[in-house]
């Protein structure tokens, strides 16, 4: 009887740890790619919540990309800024522009997608009470320090440089001259926005809907997204195939994995440990094309020892220390390109991409060794370089930096990596102003245009600027430039910006990172874009 | 015996209060600003992170957040939110733990069924040729790295050999579930096995063994019930404590076999500091730890008849 008295208490216990461990179900169902002409292709856990001014990294930029058109596409190819839904884009003084919305454009809900539409998303993408990451991008229409003040509470609703005058017209007033302002407005924070997302927006958060080549047919959030190709879609640019399985790896090895088991026919960014494998794995079923992606050497400017006068040859010096070549090709395998200007091969020469930097950007180990100790030496004896160690492979190209310094200045301790534990971290340090010696910083251009790889970077104050370089001819030279109606003109003002910039070397350039992708002998037709997000509508299923 | 189980599941309120507020703590103690790496490394507007620092409670006083956060989860069961996309905590947790338990009970039955099989098998046999085969390959196991045995898993059965796939895809299938449970499960194997071995090789030698086979009871009875019954505390001590690590210490595995469970959030939100992610996690399992070893000294009195809980 003892014996049946302990199982009656074990089985009691066991109920309670049952029930405390119950937690609901996960749904999973959906296929794993394959017929009917669907691409299955790797994904990550977006960041943010998929709203188009919220989202500000790519993997949930590879949705928005299907499901929302703008007023402006930028061509896969060459990153050119075109006309898709708007009709016109007005300006006699760059700073107001009247927009035509295109006729005949609909949400896939089957709302009409009007200049109430635009004007409506953007005002609340701006609203300082919405959260939205990508704020600043309303940041040069007039009314934003109303909507989204830096301190205190917002004092208006609207965007007062925004104004509906007709059913598909609406006029833009800017703070500043801002000439290529109309090629910006292919970025995906400026999409039109259904009804739909501000009556029931929890509801539009789990199936967002838009007037993209794409609807999402399911989404299970932090495993899988389904979309399907939306067959009424009023655009030129319809989708090749008939869906895309959007599948999430807990990283992007195992994703290679199930490429090469034929498990997934698209995997768009190849893990650094993979690259020797990749010819023998895929052939030429492998891309690796250049992205709108910089990676540079920050300097605090804000700490006396790195601001003085004549330092200027230290930094040019620093740069002409790293051997750049041998760097992007024994530890990136040539998926980075070394750099020789502070923009982006995609831009083109047309767009202003132009070996500005020249020798400074050339490994040179007796030169380097002199303009440094022209330049009055590294301030304290020792720089150590700052960087993220949860993420990416920065700790093998910093060490890798440091060794190509220490060796051409011949001083085994003038350069140290100084890696701090994760980038929530990092990030906090930077934008505090916390360290005092270079570091690392990255950029993902926003929209292909010169003026996004200078002014959020360099200009006095500018939002990314962390490590407050300021130039007062730099500053004019830009201001000049966007104030410049002629394209090409603006350009070159841009580019002798960019001359400023190598004189004081701002930043010391690195390299540009590639886009690269596998994908299976199933899909044909995949090619980048300049965002290195696959171009999904134009993959053919074999 | 009423009395001792309703202490002790009483006893658990003070420990959650008391596990939740260190975890807590730590959290906040890390270094860096959740809310500024959400921003990547564009410049974040001040505003917007002031806005987003006062909508998760951030701009509170440590104290205060760990109150809302507490009177959330007894109230109205309410981890809170995720900074990262914005979801509820109890759904992220809801995805994760039906996946992890779903693997740690498979790894558990593996160790259990295999463990304790070749540690019979080598406890009987003390000294002989099995033993000494079963202690050979425990060694093996026991000193390759859980990441090294995923990938040789990974290669000679997914891409050489083809029987399984080399990677659990979003429908978790319980197939897919297997090549992860025997490696999750591999470690602590070898564990069950010499531990197994080594207890019934002494009680082998006790009295009452003696005394029982001068009774002449018949041999079946002898081992399953007189060895076996005395030979098992330690193991099911082991493995008591075993499944607590199962759940939550999977980091390596799932991230080799892209299992969507526990380990790998506790690992993500622990880089991304998580608070409340971390601290919904880190409750469940050790509401699962502080069950599983009541169960276990409740096992205890089962097992061995001189064991009496008042």
């Amino acid at each position: 009887m003892r014996g049946a008295t302990h199982a009656k208490w074990a089985a009691l216990a066991t109920a309670v740890a049952l029930a405390a461990t119950a937690c609901g179900g996960g749904d999973d169902s959906g296929g794993g790619g394959g017929a009917d002409g669907i691409v299955s292709s790797s994904w990550g856990d977006p960041q943010n919540p998929l709203e188009p001014a919220n989202t500000n990294e790519v993997q949930g930029g590879k949705v928005l990309s299907m499901i929302f058109r703008g007023l402006k596409e930028y061509d896969p190819k060459t990153g050119e800024a075109k006309d898709m839904l708007a009709e016109k884009i007005e300006t006699t003084d760059s700073i107001n522009f009247t927009v035509t919305v295109k006729d005949g454009w609909t949400f896939s809900n089957g709302e009409k997608v009007t200049a109430q539409s635009f004007v409506d998303a953007w005002n609340y993408g701006a609203a300082l009470k919405n959260n939205q990451k990508n704020a600043y991008f309303f940041g040069y229409i007039e009314g934003y320090d109303k909507v989204h003040p830096e301190k205190g509470e917002a004092t208006a609703d609207t965007l007062s440089g925004l104004k509906v005058t007709g059913p598909q017209t609406f006029t833009v007033k800017l703070t500043q001259k801002f000439s290529t302002f109309p090629d910006t407005l292919g970025y995906a924070a400026y999409a039109p926005l259904p009804k739909a997302f501000f009556d029931d927006h929890a509801g539009w958060l789990a199936k967002p809907v838009g007037n993209g080549p794409y609807v999402i047919d399911s989404y299970s959030k932090g495993s899988q997204m389904e979309l399907k190709r939306w067959d009424d879609y009023p655009g030129d640019d319809k989708a090749q195939n008939g869906g895309i399985t959007l599948k999430v790896y807990t990283d992007n090895n195992t994703a290679y994995t199930d490429l090469i088991a034929g498990n997934l026919d698209l995997v768009d960014d190849v893990p650094a440990a993979q690259l020797k494998n990749v010819s023998a794995d895929l052939g030429d079923r492998y891309i690796n094309t250049p992205a709108g992606i910089i990676q540079t050497l920050s300097f605090p400017f804000y700490d006396p020892a790195w601001n003085k006068p004549g330092q200027e040859k230290l930094r040019q010096g620093l740069s002409m220390a790293i051997d750049r070549d041998q760097i992007t090709q024994t530890i990136f395998q040539k998926t980075r390109t070394p750099a020789v200007d502070w923009t982006s091969p995609v831009l083109g020469e047309e767009g202003g991409f132009k070996d500005i930097c020249g020798d400074f950007c050339k490994y040179d180990a007796a030169e380097a060794k002199k303009l440094v100790a022209e330049g009055g030496g590294i301030p304290g004896g020792t720089m150590k370089i700052s960087y993220n160690a949860d993420t990416g492979s920065h700790k093998e190209w910093v060490d890798a930096v440091c060794n190509s310094i220490n060796r051409a200045l011949g001083n085994n301790t003038a350069c140290v990596g100084n890696p701090i534990g994760t980038f929530a971290d990092f990030r906090n340090q930077v934008t505090t102003q916390k360290f005092d010696g270079p570091f690392r910083a990255g950029w993902q251009m926003d929209y292909p245009l010169i003026q996004n790889f200078l002014q959020p970077l360099y200009y006095t104050n500018a939002s990314s600027n962390d490590g407050k370089y300021s130039s007062e001819e730099f500053d004019k030279l830009v201001d000049q430039a966007n104030a410049e109606s002629d394209i090409p003109k603006a350009v070159g003002l841009f580019q002798q910006a960019e001359e400023v910039l190598r004189d004081d070397m701002g930043a010391i350039p690195l390299w540009y990172q590639n886009g690269s992708a596998g994908y299976s002998e199933r899909v044909g037709n995949v090619t980048l874009n300049p965002f290195s997000v696959p171009v999904y509508n134009q993959i053919t299923v074999k | 015996m009423g009395r001792y189980v309703a202490r002790r599941l009483l006893q658990m309120i003070p420990v959650f209060f008391g596990t939740t507020l260190l975890i807590f703590l730590m959290v906040y103690s890390l270094p860096g600003d959740p809310v500024a790496g959400l921003f990547g490394d564009k410049g974040a507007s001040p505003s917007t992170l002031a806005e987003l620092r006062h909508k998760y409670g951030l701009d509170q006083h440590i104290l205060k957040q760990y109150w809302d956060y507490i009177t959330g989860i007894v109230l109205h069961f309410d981890f809170g939110t995720q900074f990262r996309n914005d979801r509820p905590v109890t759904e992220v947790l809801g995805d994760a733990f039906p996946v992890t338990i779903q693997l740690a009970a498979l790894a558990f039955a593996f160790e259990l069924v295999f463990g304790i099989g070749l540690g019979i098998i080598a406890g009987l046999r003390a000294g002989r040729l099995a033993d000494n085969a079963i202690l050979i390959f425990t060694l093996l196991i026991i000193s390759i790295p859980v990441f090294v045995l995923g990938f040789i898993i990974k290669m000679v059965f997914a891409f050489q050999l083809g029987w399984i796939q080399p990677n659990v895809s979003n429908d978790q299938l319980l197939s897919e579930m297997i090549a992860p449970a025997i490696v999750l499960g591999g470690l602590s194997l070898a564990y069950v096995a010499r531990l197994t071995r080594t207890s019934m090789a002494e009680n082998l030698r006790a009295d009452y063994m003696r005394t029982a086979v001068a009774k002449g009871l018949p041999k079946r009875r002898i081992i399953g019930v007189h060895l076996m019954r005395n030979s098992m505390i330690p193991v099911i001590t082991f493995l008591g404590t075993d499944i607590g690590a199962l759940m939550g210490g999977a980091v390596v595995t799932e991230g080799l076999f892209n299992v969507k469970g526990v380990g790998g959030l506790i690992y993500e939100s622990i880089t991304r500091r998580e608070g409340s992610t971390l601290v919904g996690l880190v409750t469940v399992l050790v509401v699962v730890y502080l069950v599983t070893s009541l169960l276990i000294d409740l096992l205890y009195a089962v097992l061995d008849p001189r064991i009496r809980y008042a």
